[in-house]
């Protein structure tokens, strides 16, 4: 194993061709991964609260989109939104921002349906107590059940956020020059070091993940701090 | 002959679950300062009879006014009624996440719109009055169950209600914790607060209260003097006397 070709395309791997191009490498799956991390969970909070709170055809309406995106695969998505949109609607999406939507959809999807389970989760008795203290539904929900079920959909929120950041790998089939595509690049133009290169794509991935992990276990357990029964 | 204005109309109210009848026709009524208990068997629909008058059970038939204000629970009016009625659950129902005196505060913050500095100081007055005015820093998880429920008492009179509602304020409760609550309740009472409870301590019902409502299956079998409850057995309908005889064998 021959590791020099790291070192000498490390600045390509890190960042692309920035400053000279546009940024790409690990940072550009860095900005995907965190736009689509917030994005997601966003989506994941209003489409939660919207299952726990709508009722009727509006619910079964809402069910029908999530389930639409938890079902299709996110290169299928990247695909519509790249080349259906400007078809069809004259839309012209940009491939960073393609990518940036679809993971954002269904990582929202996923998500949307965690923070629906946190809130049923809570029992009834503290929805009632609320309600008999003059709190409406929503304000139920702010103050009372909320900040009960957020701590509990941690784990939830970490996991879908892990598995986005690996995702961001499937904007290569649109050309978006992230980790893995300039990985490809190096390894097609230095031909004889893949098992270098992708060993070493690995474990930045892998930084990337346990970095984000570490992060969420130390605020989760910042906001564990309170009592629970 | 009582001139106290009613507070709590409950008129022929029936309540089902698809075709199982859980109220069936009942009606009461809650004069301003009165005590009521209601008691009955499991099951006989009095823990549903009671959060039928702050709207948290929407009823199927029937009328159910509050001061003035006649009760749906669908409406968004609701909270606003809500407001003014306090409950005390049987599960004490505080926010295990928010301190004693947050617990106090919310509603009075975001509900009916006071200061928080206001809304502290009531705070504090009624902790005081429930005894237990040391604990305002705490978690409702570092207090007992009786702690507990005389939290629960406060933050509900905290609100000013027009009427209090206890369903089994003493029943998730160890045996030597039932008398800390049942105190704070009997003072709330001689302070002439309107209260409708649901209980099984039948010393609480004698001493405290004015009037005893039966239920058994869905439906008020007795509504009569407390004295009169207490009084000749042979007056009662034979469920009343069979639920009375087994309680005094037992409690």
């Amino acid at each position: 194993m021959d590791f020099g070709v790291i070192a000498d395309n490390l600045g390509y791997f890190l960042v692309g061709p920035w400053p000279d191009g546009p940024l790409g490498g690990a940072a550009l799956t860095l900005v995907l991964s965190v736009a689509s991390a917030l994005i997601s969970a966003l989506l994941g909070l209003a489409g939660g609260i919207a299952l726990s709170l709508l009722q009727g055809p509006a619910r079964t309406a809402l069910r029908l989109v999530l389930g639409f995106f938890r079902a299709i695969p996110v290169i299928m998505l990247i695909f519509w939104i790249y080349f259906l949109l400007p078809v069809a609607f004259g839309l012209d999406v940009p491939g960073v921002g393609t990518v940036i939507v679809a993971l954002s959809l269904i990582g929202g999807a996923y998500l949307a349906h965690s923070v629906h389970a946190g809130i049923e989760s809570l029992s009834r008795g503290q929805w009632q107590a609320a309600a008999a203290l003059g709190l409406s539904r929503w304000g139920a929900l702010r103050w009372v059940v909320l900040p009960q079920a957020l701590p509990a959909m941690a784990p939830s929120f970490i996991n879908q956020w892990i598995a986005l950041i690996k995702d961001t790998s499937l904007a290569y089939v649109i050309g978006v020059a992230e980790l893995s595509f300039v990985a490809a690049q190096v390894s097609n133009r230095e031909i004889v070091y893949p098992a270098e290169i992708f060993l070493f794509i690995a474990l930045l991935y892998y930084l990337l993940c346990s970095a984000l992990e570490l992060c969420a276990g130390r605020l989760a357990a910042r906001y564990h701090r309170y009592q629970t029964p | 002959m009582n001139p106290s204005p009613v507070i709590i109309e409950i008129d022929r109210v029936s309540k089902y679950y698809g075709s199982f009848k859980v109220l069936e026709d009942c009606s009461v009524q809650v004069r301003r300062g009165e005590v009521v208990v209601v008691c009955g068997p499991s099951g006989s629909g009095k823990s549903t009879l009671i959060k039928t008058v702050n709207g948290l059970e929407p009823v199927q038939q029937g009328r159910i006014v509050v001061d003035g204000v006649t009760v749906d629970a669908t409406s968004r009016s609701a909270a606003a009624l809500r407001a003014r009625v306090g409950m005390v659950f049987q599960n004490f129902e505080l926010f295990p996440h928010l301190s004693v005196m947050d617990n106090l505060t919310l509603a009075q913050v975001q509900v009916l719109r006071r200061s928080r500095d206001e809304a502290r100081e009531r705070g504090l007055a009624y902790l005081e009055r429930v005894g237990l005015a040391g604990q305002a820093a705490k978690y409702p998880a570092q207090l007992s169950g009786g702690q507990q429920q005389r939290v629960a008492i406060a933050r509900a009179l905290a609100m000013d209600p027009v009427v209090m509602l206890f369903d089994e304020p003493t029943s998730a409760l160890d045996p030597e914790m039932v008398g800390e609550v049942l105190d704070v309740m009997t003072a709330l009472a001689r302070d002439g607060m309107t209260m409708m409870c649901v209980t099984h301590e039948m010393g609480f019902a004698r001493e405290v209260s004015d009037r005893v409502v039966f239920m058994d299956g869905g439906r008020v079998l007795e509504d009569v003097a407390t004295a009169v409850f207490f009084g000749d057995p042979a007056g009662h309908t034979p469920r009343a006397r069979e639920f009375l005889s087994k309680l005094i064998r037992h409690g």
